[in-house]
């Protein structure tokens, strides 16, 4: 496959771009939402985000990449039955950034019998889709807002549980999947369910540049690229080993940073006066701002923080006439009203 | 040049060669062009230029419309599998058309789901197959002419293709007669293709393109990108090692100006909202009058005059009637967005997308999931050959089926069967609905959208007001352009009832054929003083209003009549009625009411039409 366009040679898009990297420190926020006109460079970024990402450590051989750390209950029940992978040593790998392309069907997202192995020796095997590929990584879904939408709720519950449970064809299996959710779309084309909306942790809004700057420099990086790919990677290789330096040093500091009183009852203030629904929003709120202070090298949460990510983490969540279009402006307006301006 | 007859068609001919030509020099960065010509000699004609141009023995494939996934994108080669026992991969057209050329006739007509399929391989050069148990990545590119044989601005390629296409060629008025041959030869092209990665393009030209483009409302950056491939490849062509400003005039023409939304210079009342004037404060607007030739200010003059130059030719290959078209082009979008977000269009069971499979046995309008059946027989496998053998009957030792299936295996496909609803809104815009009230009827539409954006529903508008009825809006899902389309209502005019529900029952009909159901929402101060043939009149007026709500009730629809008068007249009531609608008077509904009035007729027993009974 051709080599990805770097994710710091990117020009502005700083709310995507922010967006993407905390939930690479933290994946526990629970999936990005990514909604703005055609060629917005959306698609590009996320794919971008594979090259980036620090190379993860798996058990050998294990089909579902499982963490020699972590907990192994799986491997010891699935791989080993199947393929025996030597449980005792390790490998690493690039963290997956599974694209679920248009057009694959649910066999293939969620796994399935694997025909070849019954046909010729009658063995019952399970044969691992895009979920078990997407597993500690990323799954990726392009004009998320046409997909099926028995597809999309399934997705969200694996994405949910962490846990893909397949009952098909005789077969019942279970396996870990825990991956990050993201999903693009042209609102233009039609919307997502606003259940669906709640779901994602971090919701962005992208849009063409309309500045003649922006839009030379753009264009000025992908013509680059395109004419001469492997230069231009190894260009921009040192920002993208730095922001991949700041993301392995950010996941080390993350536990360490306390969540105070402070921020948490500024996140709760916030939440109460947009009226968001339930407490998922305050919750991602704190987290993601938390996500963003280590990535930033800090050791508490500040405003300044809160500030920044609020916009992404609340905007699908308001409660809100859907024909309003200005849920932005509510927003900047409680931020306003909370950290003065 | 066989020709010189300055008529269009000589002219859609000039352009049409030249894009071909600078497409042969550069396929892999412009991907194609849409071509819209009926079918006919014209069109065959320009796709043998091209073809022409191209290196020899090219392979050509024609994408049928009907083409199903597994063919575009590859499958399992059921035959092959069989027999052998193991996975035989059958590629898919895309796989197959790499370094080809990929035609489609009838683009017009592409379901949008597959034409996003298309759209992701030129994306990313490689088609990726994820179903009936395979995984594969295949490279391929390819150039994809998309002809469109649409007629007017409604019919047209789906925008997720056409974005992706370099050139948006129009041959529809031309002959084969004033066809031109192109300037250059196959050969030539080739030299140029060998030059291309050396041309340059200076700072001042990058940025002339880019005011153009924002000057011309054109929103994805692909079209810049575009441009200055286009332009580089008439630079190679002409054996220039740098971008000139003809190319630059060039790649105007042929990119930009088909992508035009708005004319270059900043008209004071366009509807679209943001006008990209942030760039004033450095002199660089995007206005064309007349900028200063010699100013001594580093390198702007230059690009100025560029985009000068740039505009004039945008400007020229600009109709005269372009705002107009650009309404309809609006319009053509937003069927296009209807039409995309589910498979609306197929009924039955035997069509729309697959969705899944379930145990059942096909016939009887359901179609059999051979991957999924085999599946499901497959671990029975060796028990069910154990039996046979153990039976030992004679007859089937003989003849062993190579496979052991059983009835309870069989798996038949479903798919996707929209049961979705669609609410039609008709609002009465009139000059006796008067404004204010206009405003409340505008406010409880919004009101009533809301319920079906939660519903998943589809919306369609239609406002009637002067002498006629307009659908605004046709069934959509996207709630922006619902928003859009209402703000933008206007009033003022007399009250053509009529029109406006018999176009209600038009395009309900409409919504019937494609299996779905429609609820009819009419908001109305029952002043009908228009009849239905555009004459004024108060008593034709309303007498053609009962008939056409006689024809909705005919047609078994749902609906609800809103009464938007400040003193509620008789008339409305009685269009009510004839139409076997519910009635609320608005001057005593407020929000919550009308809300609950359109959730009551969503569960309300369905008037005795077969068809209205599916939701």
């Amino acid at each position: 496959m051709a080599v990805a366009y770097p994710f710091s040679a990117i020009v502005d898009q700083d709310e995507m771009k922010r967006a993407l990297l905390i939930a690479a420190v933290d994946p526990s926020i629970g999936g990005v939402l990514i909604f703005g006109d055609r060629g917005t460079g959306k698609s590009t970024a996320v794919r971008a985000l594979a090259s980036l990402l620090p190379p993860m450590r798996v058990v050998k051989g294990c089909r579902f990449q499982c963490d020699p750390a972590g907990d192994r209950t799986h491997c010891q029940t699935l791989c080993k039955s199947d393929h025996a992978p030597n449980t005792s040593s390790t490998d690493t790998m690039p963290v997956p950034v599974v694209d679920l392309p248009l057009g694959a069907t649910e066999d293939r997202i969620v796994g399935a019998l694997d025909l070849e192995r019954a046909l010729t020796r009658g063995e019952k095997a399970f044969e691992p889709g895009l979920l078990a590929r997407a597993h500690r990584g990323f799954l990726y879904i392009d004009e998320i807002n046409l997909l099926e939408d028995h597809l999309v709720d399934l997705l969200l519950d694996v994405a949910a549980s962490g846990e893909n449970v397949v009952e098909r064809e005789g077969l019942s299996i279970r396996h870990p999947a825990r991956f990050v959710l993201i999903g693009s779309g042209n609102p233009e084309e039609g919307e997502l369910r606003p259940q669906l909306l709640d779901r994602f942790g971090l919701a962005v809004d992208v849009k063409t540049p309309t500045e003649i700057a922006s839009l030379m420099e753009v264009v000025r990086r992908r013509d680059a690229f395109e004419r001469n790919p492997t230069g231009f990677v190894a260009r921009w290789r040192p920002d993208d080993e730095k922001l991949r330096d700041m993301i392995v040093a950010a996941r080390a500091r993350l536990p360490d940073i306390e969540l105070n009183d402070r921020a948490l009852e500024s996140a709760t203030r916030l939440c109460m006066t947009l009226g968001s629904d339930g407490v998922r929003g305050e919750l991602v709120l704190v987290r993601a701002a938390r996500a963003l202070a280590a990535f930033e090298g800090e050791v508490s949460i500040n405003d300044s923080h809160l500030r920044r990510i609020a916009p992404s983490a609340l905007r699908h969540r308001l409660r809100r006439n859907p024909l309003e279009g200005g849920s932005d402006a509510r927003v900047e307006r409680a931020i306003k009203e909370q950290f003065g301006s | 040049m066989t020709t010189a007859d300055p008529s269009i068609s000589a002219l859609q001919w000039v352009d049409a060669t030249l894009a071909a030509t600078l497409l042969a020099v550069d396929p892999e960065r412009l991907h194609g062009a849409a071509l819209r010509a009926p079918a006919g000699p014209a069109r065959d004609l320009w796709v043998g230029q091209l073809r022409g141009l191209l290196p020899k023995g090219l392979a050509v494939h024609r994408l049928p419309l009907s083409i199903t996934d597994d063919r575009l994108l590859g499958g399992l080669d059921l035959t092959a599998t069989l027999r052998s026992g193991r996975r035989v991969v059958q590629s898919g057209l895309l796989a197959s058309a790499n370094r080809g050329l990929v035609i489609v006739p009838m683009a017009e007509r592409l379901a949008p789901p597959t034409a996003r399929q298309i759209a992701a391989v030129i994306d990313t050069g490689v088609v990726r197959t994820e179903r009936e148990g395979l995984s594969l990545k295949t490279p391929s590119q390819f150039i994809t002419v998309a002809c469109d044989e649409g007629i007017g601005e409604d019919e047209q390629l789906c925008d997720s293709l056409r974005d992706r296409l370099a050139f948006h060629l129009d041959l529809s008025a031309a002959g084969p007669n004033s066809h031109i041959e192109p300037d250059y030869d196959r050969d030539e092209v080739a030299l140029a293709r060998e030059r291309l990665p050396l041309v340059e393009i200076s700072e001042a030209a990058i940025e002339a393109l880019c005011a153009a483009a924002l000057a011309l409302g054109i929103s994805s950056t692909r079209a810049v990108l575009f441009a200055i491939a286009v332009a580089r490849s008439s630079a190679a062509l002409n054996a220039s090692p740098t971008v000139r400003d003809t190319d630059l005039a060039v790649a105007g023409r042929l990119v930009l100006a088909p992508r035009a939304t708005r004319l270059p210079a900043p008209a004071p009342d366009q509807d679209e909202p943001d006008p990209p004037d942030d760039t004033s404060d450095d002199g660089q607007e995007p206005t064309p009058p007349t900028p200063p030739e010699d100013q001594s200010d580093d390198n702007k003059p230059d690009s100025a005059t560029l985009e000068d130059v740039l505009l004039n030719a945008v400007t020229a290959a600009l109709p005269d009637d372009l705002l107009a078209k650009l309404d309809q082009a609006a319009k053509a979008n937003a069927r296009q967005g209807a039409v995309g977000g589910s498979s609306i269009t197929r009924p039955a069971a035997l069509r729309g997308r697959p969705i899944g499979h379930r145990q059942g046995l096909p016939g009887s309008g359901h179609r059999l999931d051979i991957i999924a059946t085999l599946r499901q027989a497959a671990p029975w496998q060796p028990v069910r050959r154990a039996e046979r053998q153990k039976q030992k009957s004679p007859t089937s030792a003989a003849r062993a089926p190579l496979i052991e299936l059983r009835r309870d295996d069989m798996r038949i496909k479903r798919f996707a069967q929209s049961v979705s609803q669609t609410t039609v809104f008709v609002v009465d815009a009139s000059g006796s609905a008067a404004f204010q009230r206009l405003g409340e009827a505008k406010g409880a539409v919004e009101l009533l959208l809301a319920d079906c954006y939660i519903r998943r529903d589809r919306v369609a508008l239609i406002a009637f007001r002067g002498d006629k009825a307009e659908l605004l809006l046709s069934p959509t899902r996207s709630l922006t352009r619902a928003r859009r389309a209402l703000a933008s209502l206007p009033g003022g005019g007399g009250t053509p009832l009529a029109s406006g529900l018999t176009l209600a029952s038009e395009v309900a009909e409409q919504i019937a054929r494609q299996d779905e159901t429609a609820v009819i929402v009419v908001l109305t101060d029952g002043g009908a003083n228009i009849a239905s043939d555009g004459l004024p009149g108060r008593p034709r007026a309303e007498a053609d209003a009962l008939a056409a709500a006689q024809r909705l009730k005919a047609a078994g629809l749902r609906s609800l009549l809103i009464d938007t008068a400040i003193r509620p007249q008789p008339l409305a009531r009685r269009v009510a009625e004839a139409m076997n609608a519910m009635y609320i008077a608005l001057p005593n509904a407020d929000a919550s009411s009308i809300s609950t009035a359109a959730r009551a007729l969503d569960d309300r027993q369905p008037p005795s039409n077969a068809r209205a009974g599916r939701r």
